[in-house]
């Protein structure tokens, strides 16, 4: 297989080599516990102190508003939890439709447990409706969750608009930005966001480290319970060397957003060349969205056929397609986004970073039309049947 | 990322009989096409066959597919599997057949060998001018409502492919893969399935013991006994092809049945009998007994 075109960024990033060489240390030298009482451990914690100083200043944010967690599961699962814990006596709770599974299978609980919960849908941009939001609020409403911008499509939310509305009825707000830590700047200051969660491995640290911003002054209760790591707020030894690698992370990626902009210069061209290819458009806000993620359904053939074609080139991108899960459903975001089932199952997502090429970019433009037509020529449909299908596939969804 | 062997994406990346058949309008030449799934169902395969009508042999097949990689390579190897054999002879193919030939699916796939399976029958039938409906129209109480699929359809799927667990139900026909409410009752349908199977098993190898002790062979009514047990068996795979068998009488060692519904009408009766249900009776009772249709 010739060299990896990694297009895959919004599932996991390379960790940045000179992440890789802050965290080094950690591993072998520094060994220390960080609640030791010698200085070999204390040294450690000096480190970690260190690496909370560059997580807060990427979000905007003090050093003791930030929490180390395990991934991005854990601090949204952390931040729902205790959203419930600050105020108990509130029982209904808002999220959208298109959350991570990590955030809808929570809320898909705590429904089983007896709370209400309202999933706010999105448009077929994927934006979401504010007014709805605001029908839904009520003084009973204990949380607002929403996502800053979906892994799938890219597409960002207004969050300061929703926090506003979230704070009229004192309901707490959290928010998952681990799509968005490093692609946009943050400012948690002056923001009506009471939690965020983030990921290292979306930012060029490595997997196994996240952090969570808690609002200071926050009701906070933890999810983990045992020691006084993180100040009782997340109880377990330390990641030591992922955390150090997540500060050194968080520290470049403050840096690299002053090169954004070229990132976003290669993900037009990526789309406007794939977008050449005919019977093909774009999923999500276009005027609205990362500046890394494309997301376009090829019509008339499936995602992980596609893949599979991509894979050939070393070319790693991935698709909302049923097949590519497991599940046989396709993606819940372009579902709930409403788009035809004649694109659904041919959605596939490109997601940049800061080490993508021009030449990689090229490289897809002109191996792409050639797997799209093999592929269309082996489908069974094809454009001259597009009423006829659109017809057909609603009679087959409605049948169910 | 799945874990498909050589023969798969040496058929997806270079599959063979793609296309459609155009029909060459010369007599004793039938050109005939069969489709199943769709773009909502994530895939869909038209498979098209060219048959000689005096021979009954399918002269050429080739495939159109809309779908994963396992969907494209498992049309490919279904269009290698079934060139040159009789209609009859293709009818014999299983879903089973389609994975060996590609030397395994990932069981999360195995769907499409199923698909490819469907897609054959459907062409068949077309040809034959058995009424599709009257084929997926069986008796069976639609189970999943996400994927419209039969009772009788996992119950064949579970007794053909020994299946014991809903995940591989899913895998193999979609049943329980949209909302996942029918879990527990596939759930029964499996449990029903192997006690209908263990209590088979465990009557037939009691009624030979009895004979064996005996020394003597069986008497007729113990013969009937087990050929009744062994057709209720057989039943649920004729039903969710719309079809269905009766026991009519037992002539020393020739059991003669009926053929019920589509079965009746099928030209590939005659395989049924001697594959579906002439070889478990002898595999079961006797291995001299020889079954006939009465009409």
């Amino acid at each position: 297989m010739s060299a990896v075109i990694y297009l895959d960024n919004n599932a996991t990033t390379k960790i940045d080599p000179n992440v890789l060489e802050a965290m080094l240390p950690y591993l072998t030298e520094y060994y220390g516990n960080p609640s030791s009482m010698h200085s070999f451990g204390g040294q450690v914690g000096k480190a970690l102190k260190q690496a909370r100083c560059q997580v807060a200043d990427l979000l905007g944010a003090e050093e003791s508003e930030i929490i180390f967690t395990s991934c991005g599961t854990e601090g949204n699962n952390t931040a729902i939890r205790a959203a419930l814990a600050a105020q108990p006596d509130r029982k209904h709770l808002i999220t959208t439709e298109v959350e991570h599974a990590c955030v809808l299978n929570v809320f898909k609980q705590l429904e089983k447990q007896g709370y209400i919960v309202t999933y706010l849908s999105v448009n077929r941009k994927g934006q979401l409706d504010l007014m709805e939001l605001e029908a839904a609020m009520t003084g009973n409403t204990a949380l607002v969750s929403t996502m800053y911008a979906n892994n799938e499509t890219g597409t960002i939310f207004p969050i300061e608009q929703v926090g506003a509305i979230a704070k009229e009825y004192g309901a707490t707000f959290h928010v998952d930005a681990v799509q968005v830590a490093g692609k946009l700047p943050l400012n948690l200051k002056s923001s009506t966001v009471d939690l965020m969660t983030i990921s290292g491995h979306k930012l060029h640290a490595p997997k196994g480290v996240g952090a969570l911003y808690v609002r200071r002054g926050f009701r906070f209760r933890p999810l983990l319970i045992g020691g006084h790591q993180e100040r009782g707020r997340r109880a377990g030894t330390e990641n030591v060397a992922g955390i150090i690698g997540l500060g050194k992370a968080a520290e470049l990626a403050q840096l690299h957003l002053a090169d954004v902009a070229q990132e976003k210069k290669l993900r037009d061209r990526l789309e406007k060349g794939l977008l050449a290819i005919p019977d093909t458009e774009i999923n999500g806000d276009r005027k609205n969205r990362l500046p890394n993620t494309t997301n376009i359904g090829f019509k008339y053939i499936e995602g992980e056929a596609i893949l599979f074609s991509l894979n050939q080139y070393g070319i790693c991108a991935s698709s909302g397609s049923a097949c590519t899960s497991g599940s046989l459903e396709p993606s819940h975001v372009l579902r709930a986004m409403g788009l035809p089932y004649t694109i659904l199952h041919g959605s596939i997502r490109f997601s940049l970073s800061c080490y993508t090429t021009e030449a990689e970019i090229d490289r897809v433009l002109e191996v792409m039309p050639g797997i799209v037509d093999r592929l269309r020529d082996l489908s069974p449909f094809n454009n001259d049947q597009a009423e006829w299908l659109q017809d057909r596939e609603e009679a087959v969804v409605s049948n169910r | 990322m799945w874990d498909y062997t050589e023969k798969v994406l040496d058929l997806f990346y270079n599959p063979k009989n793609q296309g459609a058949i155009e029909d060459p309008n010369e007599s004793g030449i039938a050109v005939v096409f069969g489709e199943v799934g769709s773009i909502a169902c994530g895939d869909a395969l038209r498979l098209h066959l060219k048959i000689d009508i005096d021979t009954d042999k399918i002269l050429d097949a080739r495939f159109q597919t809309f779908g994963c990689t396992s969907a494209i390579a498992s049309s490919s190897a279904l269009t290698e599997i079934i060139k040159e054999l009789t209609l009859d002879e293709a009818l014999n193919v299983s879903n089973r057949d389609i994975a060996e030939y590609l030397g395994g699916l990932p069981e999360e796939k195995m769907h499409c060998s199923v698909m490819g399976q469907e897609a054959l029958e459907a062409a068949i039938y077309k040809y034959r001018g058995i009424e599709v409906e009257e084929h997926e129209d069986d008796d069976g109480r639609l189970v999943c409502s996400c994927f419209g699929v039969s009772e009788n359809r996992i119950r064949r799927v579970v007794i053909e492919n020994n299946l014991t667990a809903v995940e591989q139900v899913t895998s193999y026909v979609k049943a329980g893969g949209g909302c996942s409410s029918c879990a527990a009752e596939i759930e029964d349908l499996i449990a029903a399935v192997q006690q209908e199977k263990a209590l088979t098993a465990t009557r037939v190898a009691a009624e030979i013991a009895t004979a064996q002790e005996r020394n003597r062979p069986l008497t007729t009514v113990q013969k009937i006994t087990l050929i009744q047990t062994v057709l209720q068996e057989v039943r649920p795979v004729l039903l969710a092809d719309g079809g269905d068998v009766e026991l009519y009488d037992v002539e020393g060692d020739v059991v003669k049945v009926v053929l019920k519904g589509a079965c009746g009408s099928c030209e590939s009766s005659t395989a049924t009998l001697k594959n579906a249900i002439e070889v478990r009776l002898r595999e079961r009772v006797l291995p001299n007994l020889v079954v006939e249709a009465v009409s």
